[in-house]
């Protein structure tokens, strides 16, 4: 016991001490402790560059355990952090402007979670998480999703990955009421976009050595737009002889998702069905706590969990809690430190293997996969009992033994 | 045939009767214009995402392997975003198929870097072409450019060479268009039309102009072949007319040679038919310190090869780890300039010059003690200091693409 109270004042001494504003980074907040980041103490010439944007919710969280993990490991990568958030008023022109700069600079981003309300009270229809991706053209959304050591689901082993555009589509933020009661929603599909991502699939598919790529698309009802969209999947498609292409209808694609998921390799799709099919094919794996993401543009990369959407979560704690209350997403989540940070790890673990840092990639992966296969440590999402602190740390420990 | 000779002839026949030949020739040269070189990469489409490049790569028979090997080390130490897609074409399989997949390749990635592939005459058929003209023919690759420089390190007759030599890599004596008419008469057609002479022409011109050259020369045999050589160098007078800032003159192919081996530095800028582009290349080549050093790109309207200039194989040396990797290492460094990744390309270039200045680290070939695996360790370790400056180096280039 006084062995314990001990430690925890060295704790709480050490919270104080990481307290210090940085200068360059806005305001930091801690939400759980652990050893102080020696990163500011190396010579920064030495190490990559990679912005940081935690979000709102859990994300600082799953970033403070990105980093722990990053220092244990002694991952040469060095963080610029900028706090944005639609949520809470710390999104700016000026800061978004500062934040793309960064991620121009830098050309690799990390993102937490940003929550997006569904409410419509700023005159501005584009979310935060669209601007970026517009400011960027971030056209390609990747999500991997494949089977964890030690994450029980009711399919087997599933390993194929779903490609998504995410400039044009539906998230076209076109909307207009043009009289009272009739309200239009343009949907955007053009050849040049539909062509890139096409090509962004199969040129995936050829690196990581996949096998097919099924184009879904609803052109039986949508004969123009989806039509010409899968059109643009069929002309790419020549170029590459060595990949089988496919079609399937999003409706069919759903169910077959469902019944028979491990027909799938590499999945493309415009906007909207993207997210649909993301999100159930991330809960065929064990929930959006374990798939990362990644979002490309010719020139940049973010890497992202999968991204959260709970909005009614957060009007609803918003009517709940008022404004002093927790008002983000996994508002239950947040400061309690049971989020599952594997989907995170996940993705900085496959932005080190994309920053060309392999060793230290496969050091990070290695670790995490034993912890996941160890099956001793698991968070309340993969119905264990750990915190977040006590996943992290157990990845830290494993490092190197895997 | 027929048609092909009579083609030439109409041109033909009006240069030397006498008759004003300009409206022909200009005439051609509006058609020509739409299969100009840009001298802009905005509208091409890299297979790039997320800041890395996918380029492919045949490394080809003998010596190309390990060369290759090397480029890749060497890519991996200055950490290069680039990703090589590899395909094996060598002179064993390149009819059954695997020639085609790197055609498709070639075109998915617009960019590739290739050893030699050897050609076999005894298991190819007559009307069989070689795995390396099949790539040039259908990829329309209609230049070969060779940069022609000294190094100070390496020891020759000459000092101080700097020379481009650009050839027509399509027609000419290439034609493949040989047959015995009666027993013991062989006819060998050589091809020389006004579109691709223009072209050729035009792109010599611009190829001077980016890289702020002084003066282009055409290298003929027209005294003799009065209507295919005359056409040619007819058609590089008439480009020259465009480009009043650069010093245009002709030289006969056999004076060329031998002013080329007694007075190298009056030459610049080099435009000649094929088969003398193939002779003079090799002279150049002898005179900077042999193939080992000097690098080339196949360049068409859409589509980039690079290789070394002389394109052997060095299938006698293959595996005894003594090859000079230095003319694919400057090649690579071409690629990367054309690609836009010109700090990386001085880095290497530099690091290689360095190498082959400063230490002094000279294989066989140039007259020294090292190994392959020495001079790509030293190139290693100089870009290796040197990456991480070069990523984060906010500058704009001077140096136009070419």
């Amino acid at each position: 016991m006084a062995a314990s109270g001990k430690s925890l004042v060295r704790i709480l001494s050490r919270a104080v001490q990481r307290q210090t504003p940085c200068m360059t980074c806005g305001p930091q907040r801690f939400y759980h402790l652990g050893k102080p980041s020696l990163a500011e103490a190396k010579v920064d010439s030495d190490k990559m560059r990679v912005t940081m944007i935690p979000g709102d919710g859990i994300g600082p969280e799953l970033m403070f355990s990105v980093k722990e993990v990053f220092t244990a490991a002694d991952v040469p990568v060095k963080f610029e952090e900028f706090w944005v958030s639609e949520v809470q008023d710390r999104c700016t022109a000026e800061h978004m402007n500062e934040v793309v700069d960064s991620v121009n600079r830098n050309k690799v981003a990390i993102k937490g979670i940003l929550a997006t309300p569904s409410w419509f009270d700023m005159g501005e229809l584009q979310s935060v998480n669209m601007q970026i991706r517009k400011k960027l053209d971030l056209f390609a959304n990747v999500v991997r999703v494949k089977s964890l050591p030690g994450v029980k689901t009711r399919h087997g082993d599933l390993d194929f990955v779903v490609i998504r555009e995410q400039t044009e589509g539906e998230y076209s933020a076109l909307e207009h009421e043009s009289v009272p009661g009739v309200v239009e929603s343009l949907k955007i599909i053009t050849r040049t976009k539909s062509e890139r991502i096409a090509k962004f699939a199969f040129d995936y598919a050829t690196k990581h050595g996949r096998n097919k790529v099924t184009a879904v698309h609803k052109a039986n009802i949508m004969k123009l737009a989806d039509g010409m969209f899968l059109d643009s999947c069929r002309g790419i498609a020549k170029l590459y002889p060595k990949i089988q292409f496919e079609s399937m209808i999003v409706d069919n694609t759903c169910m077959q998702l469902a019944s028979n998921p491990s027909q799938f390799d590499v999945m493309v799709m415009p906007n909207l069905y993207g997210n649909i099919i993301d999100n159930l094919a991330a809960g065929l794996v064990g929930g959006a706590g374990v798939v990362p993401g990644e979002s490309y543009s010719p020139d940049c990369v973010v890497f992202e969990s999968f991204r959260f959407k709970r909005t009614h979560n957060v009007f609803y704690n918003l009517l709940i809690y008022g404004l002093q209350g927790a008002r983000h997403p996994f508002a239950q989540a947040v400061g309690r430190n049971i989020a599952n940070p594997t989907a995170m790890l996940l993705c900085a673990a496959n932005m080190l293997a994309h920053l060309n840092l392999t060793t230290h990639a496969n050091l990070v992966k290695g670790s995490l996969m034993k912890v996941l296969r160890d099956k001793k440590i698991r968070t309340t999402d993969l119905k264990g009992y750990a915190t977040t602190t006590e996943f992290t740390n157990a990845v830290i420990s494993n490092l190197g033994r895997s | 045939m027929s048609r092909v000779l009579l083609k030439t002839s109409v041109n033909g026949l009006r240069f030397f009767t006498g008759s004003k030949c300009v409206s022909s020739v200009r005439a051609a040269s509006t058609l020509s214009t739409s299969n100009d070189i840009k001298s802009t990469n905005s509208s091409r489409k890299f297979a790039l995402y997320g800041g890395r490049h996918t380029v492919t790569m045949i490394p080809g028979d003998g010596i190309g392997p390990e060369v290759m090997q090397g480029v890749k080390q060497v890519f991996l130490c200055a950490g290069v975003p680039v990703d090589f897609e590899e395909v094996n074409v060598t002179s064993e399989n390149f009819t059954s198929g695997v020639c085609e997949d790197a055609i498709t390749s070639i075109m998915r990635n617009e960019v590739a870097i290739k050893g030699n592939v050897e050609t076999n005459p005894d298991i190819l058929d007559h009307d069989q072409k070689s795995a390396n003209i099949t790539l040039r023919t259908r990829l329309e690759l209609f230049a070969n450019v060779i940069k022609v420089k000294s190094v100070k390190g390496v020891k020759t007759r000459h000092d101080d060479i700097d020379i481009r030599i650009i050839r027509e890599n399509t027609e000419g004596e290439y034609s493949n268009l040989e047959h015995e008419s009666i027993p013991g008469v062989v006819e060998s057609l050589k091809i020389i039309t006004a579109e691709k002479s223009l072209r050729i022409a035009r792109f010599a011109f611009n190829y001077a102009k980016r890289n702020g050259r002084k003066k282009v020369t055409a290298v003929h045999k027209a005294n003799i072949m009065k209507m295919g050589d005359g056409l040619f160098l007819q058609c590089c007078r008439e480009t020259a007319k465009d480009f009043p800032e650069i010093e245009f003159n002709d030289v006969i192919v056999d004076n060329a040679t031998m002013q080329m081996v007694s007075n190298p530095w009056q030459f610049d800028v080099m435009v000649m038919p094929n088969l003398y582009g193939n002779i003079i290349g090799n002279i150049c080549c002898g005179l900077v310190g042999g193939p080992g050093i000097v690098a080339g790109a196949n360049i068409g309207s859409k589509y980039r090869v690079f290789e070394t200039a002389t394109r052997n194989t060095g299938k006698s040396i293959a595996g005894l780890n003594i090859a000079n990797p230095s003319a694919i290492i400057f090649s690579s460094a071409l690629m990367l300039k054309y690609i836009g990744l010109h700090k990386y390309a001085s880095l290497i270039n530099q690091a290689l010059v360095d190498t082959l200045e400063t230490d002094r680290i000279h294989t066989p070939d140039l007259g020294g003690n090292y190994h392959t695996s020495d001079v790509i360790d030293s190139v290693c370790r100089r870009v290796e200091t040197q990456a991480m400056k070069v990523r984060y180096d906010q500058t704009p280039h001077k140096q136009p693409g070419w």
